[in-house]
């Protein structure tokens, strides 16, 4: 093939290439970083919807003001704490589940298919049922059943309203219906770990905890990085259960930086002060990304 | 692993109890859904909250005199079925560009794809919602639909797919003259099954239980998803926890049974959502 038919060829793909792509590269761009980086430009703004002051560049002011706004940073270290809490806990949960799972016994796929199940219930959905749940007094579902493990010795409480257990009755039912995703995930890397290596550690006498340690641990390390990132990300996500269940309250124990945002914008139409507040969690979700790439490289590198 | 007969008891009661605490809220949801309303509430803290003692279907009939249930569905339908099938066909298109032709600009669009795929909706909501509002687009399909089309995750997924596809496949059809279009749709997509599937299932869990946008763009019952939808009704008053749980039965049934069915491709499509970061 000569020279000026191979460009031609490369010409022809760069045509049909840019037609494949384009509408997806469209669609990104118009929807995803044309919107990022009216959102970071904004951020810098006064801008406000039907506000009669004039569009203004005001720097960092909006910053300036959510982290001196006790309300936001409420939200910002409910968000911290839900993180703190619920990734340990789902995490835990969801290794225990592919752990027991992954044991060969038969009917296996039953118990899989019913952990997995609640993920596909829209998280409004679970919210509301929750709600039924939690109700205050001896008649609510989880009262009742906190006073038979207690033998009686629950006082019932109205979870939903109490400054205390507001926020852990959130997170309990986001671990509920979260869980079968992660464990899933867990569930395919633990089958992908070679029989040999337990085969080899047990002939050198290794007991089980010492298998799970020295075997599954670090042969697990890239899922359950991954599993904690995403966790990670949805906890600073939050809003759904925060939006339906409780309005961010009692007195801002479960308000989150999202619904702060979400208020800001929809309900006192302040643009640049909700786009400064997506700025801040977009900041968290890049650090935890960045997170995760070093942590899974280092395997890489070590493996 | 094998397991000492004892282990094996013990799995299978720790797997028992714990799926027993998994399908506790499930069961008190059907149970409930069926009992007459002001049983619901009084009953929940006992274990009659999963007999469905005076079964009857008075509360999903409830459902659709109280709301317009049929439209809810068609519209959540709609808006996830258009977003997951356009998206379908846009992104493994895009993909199939990245994976296998050479062209200009190919590697740096690849590696903003990559770069977009970290961006979670809620850091471009504030203004989608601006833009939405000054264009009068709220209330609308198509505000719901256009913007979730196309998708870094879903165009990484299927490129991961393609690049492991052996080349002959594609060559044979080349050799013939068939154009890339043709060789897309005729032995790529056939060969890709497990690939759509999944970023199909992954889109639809995704978008199927979508509430902060439609809650943002939304007020008019007739473009409102499920999602928005059972929030809206459970703030309805009379609060009549009977209807609620019918209305979220209703909702949650038909996909229960595509999950049911097809439950080895879900679980299958998840744990492929993890390949790699």
């Amino acid at each position: 093939m000569s020279a000026p038919n191979a460009r031609r060829r490369l010409n022809d793909q760069t045509a049909v290439g840019l037609l494949l792509a384009g509408p997806a590269m469209l669609g990104l761009f118009l929807f995803i970083l044309a919107p990022f980086l009216v959102a970071l430009a904004l951020a810098f703004t006064n801008l406000r919807l039907g506000s009669p002051l004039p569009l203004e560049f005001v720097g960092v002011k909006q910053f300036e003001r959510i982290f001196t706004d006790p309300d936001f940073l409420r939200a910002l270290s409910n968000n911290l704490l839900f993180a703190s809490t619920v990734v340990p806990l789902q995490t835990a949960l969801a290794l225990g589940l592919a752990l027991l799972l992954n044991r060969g016994l038969r009917g296996t796929v039953v118990f899989r298919t019913l952990f997995f199940m609640p993920v596909v219930f829209p998280m409004s959905l679970v919210a509301v049922v929750w709600v039924l749940i939690y109700a205050p007094g001896p008649e609510g579902m989880m009262n009742g059943f906190l006073d038979l493990v207690t033998l009686g010795a629950w006082e019932p409480r109205d979870f939903l309203r109490d400054p205390m257990l507001a926020m852990p009755a959130l997170m309990l039912l986001s671990i509920w219906q979260g869980a079968g995703f992660q464990m899933v995930i867990l569930l395919a890397g633990l089958q992908q770990i070679p029989e040999e290596l337990y085969e080899a550690a047990a002939l050198d006498g290794a007991g089980r905890w010492s298998q799970f340690r020295h075997v599954t641990l670090p042969q697990l390390r890239n899922s359950l990085v991954f599993v904690v990132l995403v966790t990670s990300i949805l906890a600073f996500r939050l809003f759904d259960q925060v939006q339906i269940m409780t309005r961010g309250g009692p007195d801002g124990a479960t308000t989150t930086v999202i619904y702060e945002a979400v208020q800001a914008v929809f309900t006192r139409q302040q643009v640049a002060r909700a786009s400064a507040m997506t700025v801040v969690f977009f900041l968290l979700v890049l650090a935890l990304t960045w997170l995760q790439r070093r942590l899974a490289r280092q395997e890489r590198e070590i493996g | 692993m094998k397991a000492s007969r004892l282990g094996r008891l013990g799995s299978y009661l720790a797997l028992t109890g714990l799926a027993l605490l998994f399908l506790a809220p499930l069961a008190m949801m059907l149970a409930g859904s069926l009992k007459p309303n002001e049983r619901v509430l009084v009953e929940a803290g006992t274990l009659a909250a999963f007999l469905p003692v005076g079964a009857s279907l008075d509360n999903y009939a409830a459902v659709f005199e109280r709301t317009d249930f049929l439209r809810f569905l068609f519209n959540s339908v709609f808006i996830t079925g258009t977003i997951v099938a356009a998206g379908l066909i846009v992104n493994a298109l895009a993909a199939y560009a990245f994976a296998r032709l050479q062209w200009r600009g190919r590697d740096l669009l690849f590696n903003l794809v990559l770069a977009l795929m970290i961006l979670p909706f809620e850091a471009i909501a504030v203004p989608l919602f601006y833009g939405a509002s000054i264009l009068g687009l709220r209330d609308t399909y198509i505000v719901q639909i256009l913007p979730f089309i196309a998708n870094a995750f879903s165009i990484y997924l299927f490129y991961s797919f393609f690049i492991g596809l052996p080349r002959e496949l594609e060559e044979a059809a080349s050799l013939d003259g068939a154009s890339t279009l043709r060789i897309f749709f005729a032995v790529i997509v056939p060969n890709s099954k497990p690939a759509f599937a999944s970023v199909a299932i992954l889109s639809f869990l995704t978008w199927w239980g979508s509430y902060l946008w439609p809650l943002l763009v939304t007020i008019v019952p007739e473009v409102r998803p499920l999602p928005v939808a059972i929030a809206s009704f459970y703030t309805l008053p009379p609060l009549q926890w009977g209807d609620i749980l019918a209305f979220g039965t209703l909702m949650v049934m038909p996909v229960l049974a595509v999950f049911l069915m097809f439950q080895r491709w879900f679980v299958r499509g998840v744990a492929s959502s993890a390949i790699k970061g």
